[in-house]
């Protein structure tokens, strides 16, 4: 346990109050508060408990569902991938086995398992937050440590609700400042990763701090601290505030009555002290932020929207020339050339990065009384069944399918093209998801990462966008 | 899980940066709920054409690389997704160790779990293997030593604790089992707040 008067970080703070046990020659044990489980990183871990004959120690700490395998089909349809049916099915049947409250393929609460955290009200400030799952530092945005892991670490989470982790180094990334129309908290985090690199942040838990990230709404802010990992972070947060607090209550987990005052008291104490110090920090300007767009096979190869495709003969390091030369191959793009008006196939509105209700709503204002071009294919995949609901009671979903868009059930898609929608061989996307990496979206895919609002504007011009035009 | 022993191999060299999962074990290939059967499916996007057969021009196919056990790649090598998918590929493959300048975090953590041994090395040694790609290197854990064709012995680093569960063959569960007291003593004095079968 660290020294009470040295001030610090956030980070630091939930670090310490979940140590367990720190012994000699070994990491140390930290305490787990939330663990979320799906369906593709769990049944080996399940598995592993049956070889070892060992019980789930806290089933009431732990909740499943089903995202990544799980088609956008209507509900009613069966899966008709059998692999991925099993996978599905053994997910259901290992949490009737080891008692785990499970929301399934047809629940009304249903969907990827970072959206259904927070909108359940199960993610709540400083709590220690797990996921067999890259992405879990989205739950960052509520004030948590949220913490991607492997199968292994899930089994060891299921037997000791506990993870042994090293403890990472600090990382402000502060964003001062007011954004401009047409940019969003995806060009945000898409800056920040095209300015440190898609490794600028590796061994680094990033805390989002600064006025523009004071002034994001709860949603925004998960949208941020869900590509930490894209700049190789372990994690990112934001440390609770008033947006917070109103955003967690009388949700449906979180606390009431006399608990709810107790613990928002407690949630003030978790800002970063006065005078802490971390180890690395950045300063980004948010009134000099353009729209953002990827070009390449990683998140970090991204462009202001009027920018160009750098080049490979501009870079000295031999391994980074390579990886540009062989990414523009791969992308059939040249270099030089500005991205701005490249034809695309498909446009794709979802995912853990942007499938909430305010990126539903920010897409169909900009898709309202147009029309989606043609040659274009609309993809637009709620996080939830609740967000699928509330954008129904909205009529969000008439403006998707008026513009010509696919309205379609709750899941990850095409984010990681494991449910069957996907892009052809070849085929260019905009895509509001977080991973460009070569085949990512089916294989051969090419992948350009952007907001929901720019990827609404280039749906409707059937070629990359600037949705300032539009505007 | 075996003992992590002392070896000499020649090396797979894919030198390239950033080499993500996704690319290690596509993404198509995580419907299954084994943890078997992937070596088969290693580096598939690029392994394979578009009819599945092998391209002669990759690495992984070339008769060279049948039974090396090293694999040296670029800087950031795994990042992306936490699946560990991809140290089961690489290990069934046949691969006990991969060589490179960094890690992405969490295939660092998944690899160590699954006796594939991430050893990271300064800009000059890689630079010096990139450029003797054909000699075989020595590898040995305890002493934490990379040993080049050219007799260059180099350390290092690896975690404490993974290092001793490699050696003695054994996963951290059986550690953090013992610590039942420690988190029995944890619970009884930080109640929490949710129950999620409420």
């Amino acid at each position: 346990m660290s020294n009470s008067t040295k001030p610090r970080t956030i980070i630091e703070k939930i670090w310490d109050n979940h140590v367990v046990a720190e012994r000699p020659g070994a990491p140390p044990l930290l305490y787990i508060d939330l663990h979320l489980v799906h369906e593709v990183t769990s049944p080996q871990a399940f598995d592993g408990l049956r070889t070892r004959g060992l019980k789930v120690r806290r089933p009431d700490l732990t909740i499943a569902t089903t995202d990544h395998s799980t088609p956008t089909t209507p509900r009613g349809l069966p899966i008709l991938d059998k692999i991925a049916a099993t996978q599905v099915e053994k997910l259901i049947q290992n949490c009737k086995d080891f008692g785990i409250h499970c929301y399934p393929l047809g629940s009304d609460k249903q969907g990827i398992v970072h959206v259904i955290g927070p909108e359940l009200g199960l993610t709540q400030p400083g709590m220690t937050v797990v996921c067999g799952d890259s992405h879990t530092a989205t739950h960052g945005a509520m004030g948590a440590l949220a913490i991607g892991i492997g199968t292994s670490e899930v089994e060891n989470v299921l037997a000791t609700q506990c993870l042994l982790l090293k403890r990472s180094k600090t990382y402000q990334v502060r964003v001062d400042g007011a954004l401009k129309p047409g940019v969003s908290a995806k060009d945000i985090i898409l800056a920040l990763i095209a300015r440190i690199g898609i490794g600028g942040g590796t061994g680094c838990i990033f805390e989002y701090c600064g006025s523009a990230i004071r002034s994001l709404s709860m949603e925004e802010r998960m949208t941020v601290c869900n590509m930490s990992i894209e700049a190789g972070a372990r994690a990112g947060l934001v440390a609770p505030d008033d947006t917070t607090y109103q955003y967690v209550a009388g949700r449906e987990y979180a606390p009431k009555g006399a608990a709810w005052d107790e613990s928002v008291a407690r949630w003030r104490q978790l800002p970063t002290d006065e005078g802490a110090v971390y180890d690395k920090s950045i300063v980004i300007d948010a009134a000099s932020l353009e729209p953002m767009i990827t070009f390449g096979t990683n998140p970090g190869m991204g462009i202001p929207i009027r920018g160009a495709v750098p080049n490979p003969s501009d870079i000295t390091d031999p391994l980074e020339r390579d990886s540009l030369a062989r990414a523009l191959v791969y992308m059939d793009l040249p270099a030089g050339k500005p991205l701005l008006g490249h034809a695309i196939n498909v446009v794709f509105i979802g995912s853990c990065t942007n499938s909430r209700i305010s990126d539903l709503r920010t897409a169909a204002s900009v898709l309202k009384g147009r029309k989606v071009h043609p040659g274009v294919r609309v993809l637009v995949v709620p996080g939830s069944q609740q967000v699928k609901e509330q954008a129904q009671a909205e009529g969000l979903d008439q403006i998707f399918r008026d513009a010509g868009a696919d309205w379609r059930e709750a899941g990850c898609s095409m984010c990681i093209a494991m449910n069957g929608d996907q892009l052809e061989p070849g085929q260019y996307s905009v895509s509001t998801s977080n991973r460009n990496f070569e085949g990512r979206q089916g294989k051969g895919a090419r992948t350009f990462l952007a907001s929901p609002m720019t990827a609404a504007a280039s749906a409707i011009a059937g070629v990359v966008s600037d949705v300032r035009e539009l505007l | 899980m075996e003992k992590f022993t002392p070896f000499e191999s020649r090396m797979v060299v894919i030198a390239r940066d950033n080499i993500d999962t996704d690319q290690i074990i596509p993404a198509r290939f995580l419907k299954t709920i084994s943890k078997v059967g992937l070596g088969d499916q290693l580096f598939c996007d690029w392994r394979y054409d578009a009819d599945g057969k092998p391209k002669p021009d990759f690495i992984l196919n070339k008769p060279e690389s049948k039974a090396c056990q090293v694999l040296l790649a670029g800087d950031n090598f795994g990042c992306g997704s936490s699946r560990e998918h991809a140290p089961w590929a690489l290990t069934q493959y046949g691969f006990r160790a991969v060589i490179s300048t960094s890690f992405a975090d969490i295939f660092k953590g998944n690899s160590l779990k699954n006796s594939l041994l991430p050893i990271v090395v300064p800009a000059d040694v890689h630079a010096e293997l990139l450029k003797n790609p054909q000699a075989p290197v020595k590898v040995d854990l305890a002493s934490q030593t990379l040993t080049l064709g050219s007799g260059r012995s180099v350390k290092f680093p690896v975690d404490e604790f993974a290092k001793h569960c490699l050696l003695e063959g054994i996963d951290e569960l059986g550690y953090m089992l013992q610590q039942e007291p420690a988190i029995a003593a944890f619970e009884a004095a930080h109640p929490v707040g949710i129950d999620t079968r409420a």
